[in-house]
């Protein structure tokens, strides 16, 4: 049988041991989940950014058959092709490998280019934390999507308030002000964040995605 | 004669018209001198934004695009160094950089354009091709073949150039003079004041306009006596260990000749700095006589 959500946190325990997952470990979970579950075609690609925390991603990377419940036990392990950041060379159905931040929004304008010049419809669609934000690469990257108007992208920051100074006004604005369409969403009610991924218009769109906070 | 950075301009849009599978990627730079005309859409300017620039060539890069990245050299390789390493290395894809402006092209504009770092750099990455056209031919050959490759590959335009292309169609190093008293390697545009600077010396000259890989089988295969001089247009010593390891098991005296790390805070013309440096006619020969003797 096909691994259904509530089964995520038992994929989740192969690689951590831990019966409970926190916040912080489950941030991006249903984000992730709804974008397999309900939104992404075969040809639409998901970069994650924000690599760290990866437990999630790999949950559903495993429920979704990309990778093998054998994989999450080894999690980290010298063998294993599982690291605690992820290296798109050794995960299959992994875009990018990432872990140093801001890195992922500028490789995704670079991936919508490239599907827009060969006149693919796919989208690509890249998650990003809210502190991860902090990284001024995301600027330019978010100015120039706008200018470009490269609806093919759509970028989904799940903002947990780990931003040690914050966003004063909120982080769609960033976004919104260069161009892109926004919607602010609960990031743990997955019909909300369908809705959110509904098909773009003409321009790129962010969806912030609020989870709890962080537990420090 | 066009230089090397022209002939690159000229030759992009052709590039990009004969195979769809190019992109040209510009942070500013070059934006209003290549004409695109009808690769238009292949030619995307971000604006000044370097680390999106090589982003970007990485993203293009992972759509089976193959894109050809172009700015100064300390904006192409300086500045974005970790989207270098990350974007185009960790992420396993190819790309082509073609830097401009050299180690000191625009000597007037100081410090802050002066590019001498950009090889040296791209030796702590995996897998890069390094190609140091001495000639606007070399350049537009060097080009193409780039273009039509699928690694990493860097090739560092110069504003001078040698009066005639020197290099050969294999990229091994060419031998442009034989003697027996030593070796001298001349890289790109220091070929034609080398070979000035060792008029009358009983020296082996070679000629490398691409130096990664470095062909040190050339190297060994002509090696006299075992005293190699290396003269780079750039960071000095930056092949050194290259020479160490094509002459492994040998003893061996280098001499690394090349940009030296101090900022001389100084403008001016190329040619003030060439002899501010040592790396004029008459500089270089009383580095090689002094080696040698």
């Amino acid at each position: 049988m096909t691994p259904a959500y509530d089964d995520l946190p038992a994929l989740m325990t192969l690689m951590t041991g831990d019966e409970k997952h926190g916040a912080s470990a489950t941030s991006t979970l249903d984000v992730i989940w709804v974008l397999y579950d309900r939104v992404l075609r075969p040809e639409d690609r998901f970069l994650l950014s924000k690599g760290h925390g990866p437990m999630a991603y790999y949950a559903v990377l495993a429920a979704k058959g990309h990778i093998t419940e054998a994989d999450l036990r080894g999690f980290g392990g010298p063998d294993s092709i599982l690291g605690h950041h992820p290296d798109r060379t050794l995960v299959p159905g992994v875009e990018i490998g990432s872990g140093s931040l801001g890195h992922g929004l500028g490789l995704a304008v670079g991936t919508a280019l490239g599907q827009r010049l060969q006149g693919s419809h796919a989208r690509t669609v890249v998650l990003l934390g809210d502190a991860e934000l902090e990284e001024g690469s995301n600027a330019e990257a978010i100015q120039y999507a706008g200018r470009a108007g490269l609806n093919g992208l759509t970028a989904v920051v799940v903002d947990n308030s780990s931003a040690s100074l914050g966003w004063p006004g909120g982080i769609a604005r960033r976004f919104t002000v260069e161009g892109w369409s926004a919607s602010d969403v609960d990031g743990r009610d997955h019909d909300t964040l369908e809705r959110a991924f509904a098909a773009p218009g003409d321009s790129p769109h962010v969806v912030v995605a609020h989870v709890e906070r962080k537990e420090s | 004669m066009m230089d090397q950075r022209e002939r690159f301009y000229g030759l992009l849009p052709q590039l990009l018209g004969d195979d769809e599978r190019l992109v040209a990627v510009l942070a500013e730079i070059g934006a209003g001198y290549i004409d695109p005309g009808p690769v238009a859409d292949r030619v995307i300017n971000v604006g000044i934004r370097e680390q999106l620039l090589v982003g970007v060539a990485g993203g293009l890069a992972l759509t089976g695009l193959r894109p050809i990245v172009h700015t100064f050299a300390p904006f192409l390789i300086e500045r974005p160094f970790e989207q270098v390493k990350l974007d185009l290395g960790h992420q396993d894809v190819g790309a082509v950089l073609v830097s401009a402006g050299g180690s000191y092209d625009w000597p007037e504009g100081g410090e802050t354009h002066m590019g001498p770092r950009d090889v040296a750099l791209l030796d702590t990455l995996e897998d890069w091709t390094v190609h140091v056209p001495g000639h606007p031919d070399e350049a537009e050959s060097l080009l193409r073949a780039a273009a039509a490759a699928d690694g990493r590959v860097y090739v560092r335009l110069s504003a001078g150039s040698n009066t005639q292309p020197l290099a050969t169609d294999d990229r091994r190093m060419t031998v442009l003079r034989r003697g027996s008293r030593g070796t001298v390697v001349t890289v790109g545009p220091m070929a034609d004041r080398t070979l000035a600077a060792t008029e009358g010396l009983d020296v082996t000259v070679l000629y490398a306009a691409t130096v990664r890989p470095f062909d040190g089988g050339t190297l060994r295969a002509t090696l006299n006596a075992p005293d190699v001089v290396l003269v780079e247009p750039y960071l000095r010593d930056t092949s050194t260990p290259q020479i160490s390891r094509a002459l492994q098991g040998v003893r061996r005296r280098v001499l690394g000749l090349g940009v030296g790390q101090e900022e001389l805070r100084r403008y001016g013309t190329r040619a003030d700095h060439d002899a501010l440096r040592g790396l004029d006619e008459a500089g270089l020969r009383r580095s090689i006589t002094a080696f040698l003797a």
